[in-house]
């Protein structure tokens, strides 16, 4: 780590943290947030809040630790041994790393959807029903229509509702996405992780995504990590550029952009590394 | 510096090419003599099995029970208790090798305990089935007086079918995708309902092939039931009591001097050979449509 292009001191973010707290109030925040892979520092003091009901966008070279953070939100890390997070996140004021909050309640609030669309081996319906059922007990009917909501919310109603029980492995790539996306609505979380969701994706499946992102913030609060920068820029309303395991700059996202505070912000969004 | 880049056409590309597809030739045919090296034996003991053992194949093969020498007869008993056997085997078997190799796949993690199971696994999973029959004698039949039965010959069968479980549940299992995992997990759906409601319906093609080889596998295990059911010339339903096996009585038939009883050895062979054969065939179709309908 000797060897990095530029030395980062630590209280950097402070006045862009405040800069975002003036336009939506925090869904939720990481404080002195650090992470560590069997020893392995990959999180440093990291502070960041996401904004209620605003995308927030998670920019950065490869291992600079933007996807560590987001399954540090919904504690998704906690399925590998060896990995340890210390300091505190907070959902509604309460911290989710404290052993005592229940891993399951914590997921059933902050949904997640992966890189690669990973549907389970059943049908369409049965992807979106199967969450519903573990936490709700509905009649048929009331299930239908929360299944027609998730679908709609998800944007696939359209082309699968004559399909509903066929298998969801037939779907494209695109609609799979859309169907994971679908399927963590479904539970009507209130923060929704979205890590990478369409690297996998054509740039036709990758727009359609992107415009339910654009829609799915009036309901969700929304962090999405991506590797393209136009992305971040088209979608997010917040964006946080992360290197080497810290928060680089914090801010609005026009303005980071624009205008970033930071040298080495601006060198990667203006492509010189990353 | 000046160094000749060999073109397609030069006369050295050209010999490097003469020898390379000279070399391509010899090692397409030395692989397909071997392999047709391989096919002419098997389908020499197939065709012996099939023209020897035809002669017996009629109705009463499969109506009559097991004859005294020098008289005529068929196989009832040995093709049920085979049947039951096996079947019992399975049962003991298959719930047991589902719940370890589960275990080991979504439990074990990197735990250490876990790597010397699965090494004791493979262990079990070469062992010599006569050693798994003698171990069932002695803590089976010894301990009942003695007395063979039915029981202790699922039991030494199940001990067979257990490792192929436990290994392929693993196996099957560590080939779902982990990002599947996750996926269920991240919707606050507890582990033990994951694993039952989404993954092992991801690995269930696979977990099916694994219990339908092990089937095969045993149903032609002559060694475990020596010691353990030991035979019956009679018709018999009791699961503590000897029970007759197809393999037992081919090993007996085929060695005697009696010519209907060679008949019938070699019926069995047939019949349990065309057994074997449709469950693998099984085995190959489920793996198969599986694969196409995750396409």
């Amino acid at each position: 780590m000797t060897d990095a292009p530029f030395a980062i001191s630590t209280p950097t973010v402070g006045a862009s943290v405040r800069a975002a707290e003036a336009g939506a109030a925090p869904k939720m925040s990481a404080r002195n947030l650090d992470f560590y892979y069997d020893g392995f520092h990959a999180l440093k003091g990291v502070n960041i809040d996401i904004a209620e009901k605003r995308v927030t966008a998670l920019i950065g070279p490869s291992g600079c630790g933007k996807s560590t953070l987001l399954r540090i939100f919904n504690r998704i890390y906690a399925l590998y041994p060896k990995l340890e997070a210390k300091g505190e996140v907070l959902l509604d004021g309460q911290n989710i790393l404290d052993p005592s909050y229940g891993l399951n309640r914590l997921r059933g609030k902050v949904g997640m959807v992966f890189q690669k669309p990973v549907p389970f081996p059943m049908s369409i319906y049965e992807n979106i029903a199967y969450a519903i059922r573990h936490y709700e007990k509905l009649s048929k009917a009331e299930l239908d229509v929360r299944v027609e909501e998730a679908l709609v919310q998800g944007a696939l109603w359209t082309e699968v509702k004559d399909k509903l029980k066929q298998n969801a492995l037939g779907l494209s790539g695109g609609q799979q996405q859309r169907l994971c996306i679908a399927r963590a609505v479904a539970l009507r979380p209130d923060v929704l992780l979205l890590d990478e969701p369409t690297s996998a994706l054509d740039p036709i499946a990758t727009g359609k995504i992107e415009q339910l992102v654009a829609e799915l913030k009036e309901h969700y609060t929304i962090a999405i990590v991506t590797h393209n920068m136009q992305q971040a820029a088209r979608c997010s309303d917040y964006t946080a550029f992360m290197y080497l395991g810290e928060l680089i700059e914090f801010g609005a996202t026009d303005k980071l952009f624009t205008k970033p505070a930071k040298q080495q912000t601006e060198d990667y969004i203006t492509g010189r590394f990353g | 510096m000046n160094v000749a880049v060999p073109t397609a056409e030069s006369p050295v590309a050209q010999r490097l090419y003469r020898r390379r597809s000279l070399t391509n030739t010899l090692a397409l045919v030395m692989s397909c003599a071997a392999a047709l090296f391989g096919l002419f034996f098997l389908f020499w003991i197939l065709w012996t099995t099939v023209s020897r053992g035809i002669a017996g194949v009629n109705l009463a093969l499969f109506t009559q029970m097991t004859p005294p020498p020098m008289e005529t007869g068929g196989l009832l008993n040995a093709f049920f208790g085979s049947a039951v056997m096996c079947l019992l085997a399975i049962l003991i078997g298959t719930p047991l090798g589902i719940a370890a190799g589960t275990w080991l796949a979504e439990y074990a993690g990197a735990r250490r305990i876990g790597t010397v199971i699965r090494f004791v696994n493979d262990i079990l999973l070469s062992a010599p089935s006569i050693v798994l029959g003698l171990f069932v004698y002695t803590i089976v039949v010894a301990q009942m007086g003695g007395s063979f039965s039915a029981l202790a010959g699922s039991i030494a069968l199940a001990f067979i079918v257990l490792p192929v479980v436990v290994r392929t549940t693993d196996e099957m299992l560590r080939l779902v995708p982990s990002q599947m995992r996750e996926a269920a997990l991240s919707l606050g759906i507890p582990q033990w309902k994951v694993i039952m409601q989404v993954l092992y319906r991801s690995a269930s093609a696979g977990i099916v092939t694994g219990i339908l080889l092990a089937l095969a596998r045993i149903s032609g295990e002559t060694a475990p039931l020596l010691f353990t059911a030991f035979g019956n010339q009679y018709w018999s339903t009791d699961l503590t009591r000897p029970m007759a096996s197809v393999p037992v009585v081919m090993n007996q038939f085929a060695g005697s001097p009696y010519e209907s009883w060679q008949v019938l050895a070699w019926a069995g062979a047939l019949v349990l050979t065309a057994f074997v054969l449709l469950l693998s065939l099984l085995a190959r179709a489920i793996l198969l449509r599986n694969k196409i309908s995750h396409d």
